[in-house]
């Protein structure tokens, strides 16, 4: 006879083999001989670089100081950073108006923050702001003109004021064009759709160099001189075209993932086109597609520093002018790392804020 | 709504009209000259194996399929090439898909209330307590908070049973609404649906229930090969097939 029984018996504390510091290190860093092997050659490679690089920016590195002479250790000599930061992060802006473009950038930070945090009121309203009604702003502190700000040409601009501000524009322009321009690309209407596959096949198929250099050199020969454009603005339109291209590809994936049923069910409740894209397809395709978005828009923020070939000094450039300095010769490794540093702390963070946003829009549902 | 105007509802006013509708998908010819007259308050189910075309046929009632020949009258109105028709068209009839595609970015109440707020342009209060109501009818209204994805498959039907009341709908398509759920859930799509046909609602339904034809249909459909091949009263349909083909289908699901 057999007894049935009828209430579940207690779990167990799992074996202490394979819990705690002990388990995890059993688990993750010695689980076989082989990957034994490969944690200590890990180990001794982390020995054998870290200690002297953070030796030489951190605990070796001389800070303060005006000149050269300061520099008397054997680290980093951060002092030629310190110098020159004026000039890393305005260009030739001219000192008295470094203010607006300060006032420029906290706006922005302050707006971004705002929309970027969850918590905060009112987002339609700041969002509509920082679309239409900030960039009439930011132009005007940045190149004055209007309301007593004296102008500042765009060759004078220069640093990281004109990486954000190319990054910026380039972002801020090429994700709608390249969702209008994915959403051509997968229309019925063919003439929507053709100008949409050779917008993007042919802005995807060169080189960012060869349209930088075209708009730079190649352009003013074709255009008369009374209707020339500032180089600085053709520059910004050649990078907008140029990424949008591949954002239209990136969001074009994304809605391609969504599901046929999807926009029929839309469809049969009665939405528009343009409703049934703006409230139910986009959503959910931008939400699959932000890694994507994110990798093109870190791709664009560094793709700035190209344009340098063509005269501007932005970020990289205005660092690279500084070794030729003849009081500073031979600090490059220092001004790399610091253009470096600052590019890894700015992309860094628009992959941790799209992790975080990818959380935040899973919705549990299985697909 | 009463019984007693249920039963005014089942007029000789027609609702949909189809006069030799012919579809082909590229070269293969999947409707052959429908006609078919659907009065309020009628209900039809639709049965025939698969790829008769049944599925196409209730499509193109709202246009999500085109018909290339033939004539289309849904509520007076003529589907052409007419954006407008076919927005008139979409307003009056409410659809469910046999894989729900409920909006997984959006909880239930969102998903009730998102056409009532931007196609009928009713205040989201308005929607809001018309959802309510609707969600109760389909007994999920303590669900309305939560996404699509937190519920069962018998659960997102009802909710997109739900949606299509909101629209307040004198005609509703069922594209087999329980062919994707387990066994365990179909009978409280079914439920639903009973409630519904007793309360007067022209509907069309592709679906294998034979039980649940029995119990709600005026007039069973049987398709084959794009043609409308028998139509008859429930019963008749069951217990008396004229057609070898229907005969032979009824041996097969019964």
């Amino acid at each position: 006879m057999t007894v049935h029984v009828t209430s579940p018996s207690p779990s167990l504390p799992p074996p202490a083999s394979s819990v705690g510091v002990i388990g995890w290190l059993r688990e993750n860093l010695f689980s076989s001989v082989t990957n034994s092997i490969f944690t200590l050659i890990g180990l001794f490679l982390i020995y054998k670089l870290v200690p002297p690089a953070v030796n030489w920016a951190l605990f070796q590195a001389d800070w303060v100081g005006t000149t050269r002479d300061a520099c008397t250790s054997d680290g980093a000599c951060w002092v030629f950073v310190g110098v020159r930061i004026k000039q890393f992060l305005f260009g030739f802006y001219p000192p008295s108006e470094y203010w607006r473009v300060v006032t420029a950038f906290s706006m922005v930070g302050v707006l971004i923050a705002w929309l970027l945090i969850d918590r905060t009121p009112k987002k339609a309203l700041v969002g509509a702001f920082t679309i239409f009604v900030y960039p009439v702003i930011a132009y005007f502190l940045f190149y004055g003109g209007a309301f007593g700000l004296p102008v500042v040409e765009t060759y004078k601009w220069g640093g990281l004021m004109l990486t954000l501000i190319l990054a910026t524009t380039g972002m801020f322009f090429s994700f709608p064009i390249g969702i209008i321009l994915a959403l051509g690309r997968r229309s019925s209407m063919p003439i929507a759709k053709s100008i949409s596959v050779v917008f993007i096949e042919f802005w995807r198929g060169v080189p960012l160099i060869t349209v930088l250099f075209m708009s730079s050199v190649m352009l003013p020969m074709f255009i008369p001189e009374e209707m020339q454009i500032d180089k600085l603005l053709r520059a910004m339109i050649g990078i907008i075209f140029f990424q949008s291209a591949y954002m239209a590809e990136v969001v074009r994936g994304g809605l391609q993932a969504i599901p046929k049923g999807q926009s029929e069910a839309a469809e049969a409740l009665g939405l528009s086109y343009w409703k049934s894209m703006t409230f139910v397809i986009l959503p959910q395709a931008l939400k699959l597609v932000i890694p994507g978005i994110v990798n093109t828009f870190i791709a664009l923020f560094k793709d700035t520093t190209l344009v340098l070939i063509i005269g501007l000094f932005d970020l990289l450039a205005v660092v690279q002018a500084a070794f030729a300095d003849p009081k500073w010769l031979g600090f490059s490794v220092e001004g790399y790392v610091f253009v470096a540093s600052v590019y890894w702390v700015s992309c860094f963070s628009m992959s941790r804020y799209s992790q975080h946003l990818e959380k935040k829009l899973h919705t549990g549902h299985a697909r | 709504m009463t019984a007693a105007q249920a039963e005014q509802h089942n007029s000789d006013e027609v609702m949909v009209e189809l006069r030799d509708v012919n579809k082909w998908y590229g070269d293969f010819h999947v409707l052959k000259n429908i006609n078919l007259k659907v009065t309020k308050g009628e209900r039809i189910i639709i049965c025939g194996p698969s790829g008769c075309g049944k599925s196409t046929l209730i499509r193109c009632m709202n246009r999500l399929e085109e018909h290339q020949k033939g004539d289309i009258i849904v509520s007076g109105i003529t589907l052409d090439d007419d954006l407008k028709h076919i927005d008139t068209v979409r307003r009056d009839i409410g659809m469910v898909f046999q894989q729900f595609n409920l909006f997984p970015h959006l909880t239930v109440m969102e998903n009730c209330c998102l056409a009532p707020i931007w196609v009928q342009k009713k205040p989201r209060r308005e929607a809001e307590a018309t959802a309510l109501q609707y969600l109760e009818r389909v007994q999920i209204a303590d669900q309305a908070s939560k996404f699509p994805g937190q519920l069962s498959g018998g659960q997102q039907q009802r909710v997109a049973i739900a949606r299509s009341l909101c629209m307040n709908p004198s005609i509703m398509l069922f594209d087999e609404p329980t062919s994707a759920l387990d066994p365990e859930m179909i009978k409280e799509v079914l439920d639903v649906m009973v409630d519904l046909a007793h309360e007067g609602m022209t509907m069309l339904c592709v679906t294998h229930e034979m039980g649940f034809a029995k119990t709600v249909a005026n007039r069973v459909l049987f398709m084959d090969a794009g043609e409308i091949i028998e139509e008859n009263e429930p019963n008749e349909f069951f217990d008396n097939p004229q057609s070898d083909r229907t005969k032979l289908f009824l041996s097969q699901i019964l």
